[in-house]
């Protein structure tokens, strides 16, 4: 048996790295990364949750959660691409304008 | 353990290959953490989706725009006196929240009956509009990420009367004798 606060805590500790990583990097790549690992922690609490409860419901709503990751990486991806073949960098201090 | 050891090292690599590798470890181990939790259905998800798809379409993005070390920049005074504590004293209130009110309430350790056919009966029934609607919205991602990672070139139209797209039709032309 695992407590629930465990789980909760972990959940936490992700979020808040995926906060501080959005914060502090300054790779548009790596601040997409830490976007995921947000999405990943709360998806945790989700499913500590689920079990907590006995119910189903969590479970399928860490799958649209997912869902959501995934069309987001993908078009943010396209975005970065986009972003680095007009101004040749990745750095975001450098892509102050939203047009050349 | 290993998953915040894994987000860790996610914030102090300055290449974003190293931080791509640790961020798989923190997909690896939540899903071990996801078949602990009895969930052997979302273990399998995130494996296939994250682990396979998202840090591939990672990897290979990281690899076409070769991307260097990262410089620092430093940060402000105003943030780093008002910024550190109040961090501090917010994690610290969360902590003692969730270890005050954390009494009994245990998870058992594959508590949950997540077998892949009771998550299809309420996908499938219960959950069946917001399933198809997200079928929609990934058709939408595709497509925006199509249009958008594709080169400006290829979307615009050759109009004859705008000079500036003459270069775009001889450009494309070469493709058309073939």
């Amino acid at each position: 048996m695992v407590p629930l606060s465990c789980y909760l805590m972990l959940s936490g500790i992700l979020f808040v790295c995926g906060v501080l990583g959005f914060l502090i990097k300054r790779n548009i790549i790596t601040i997409f990364m830490s976007i995921e690992v947000m999405l990943n922690g709360v998806n945790l609490s989700f499913v500590a949750f689920a079990a907590h409860w006995h119910s189903l419901s969590g479970q399928v709503f860490v799958f649209f959660v997912m869902v959501v990751a995934a069309a987001e990486a993908a078009v943010g991806l396209a975005i970065i691409i986009a972003v680095y073949r007009t101004r040749e960098t990745l750095n975001v201090d450098q892509v102050n304008l939203l047009k050349l | 353990m290993i998953c915040v050891a894994g987000a860790v090292n996610l914030l102090v690599q300055s290449h974003p290959i190293n931080s791509a590798l640790s961020l798989i470890v923190v997909m690896a181990s939540l899903a071990v953490e996801y078949l602990l939790l009895g969930a052997e259905f979302v273990a399998a998800v995130q494996v296939i989706v994250y682990a396979g798809a998202i840090m591939v379409l990672f990897v290979i993005t990281i690899m076409l725009l070769n991307a260097g070390k990262e410089e620092r920049s430093k940060g402000s005074r105003v943030a780093i006196l008002l910024g550190v504590p109040g961090a501090a004293i917010g994690g610290v209130l969360v902590a003692w929240t969730l270890l005050h009110r954390a009494n009994a309430e245990t998870v058992a350790i594959g508590a949950l009956p997540g077998d892949p056919k009771a998550i299809a009966r309420l996908l499938f029934h219960d959950f069946l509009l917001p399933f198809e609607v997200t079928s929609v919205l990934i058709l939408i991602a595709i497509m925006g990420a199509v249009v958008l990672a594709s080169r400006p070139e290829a979307i615009a139209r050759p109009h004859p009367s705008t000079p500036a797209l003459e270069e775009t039709r001889e450009l494309v032309a070469p493709g058309k004798e073939r």
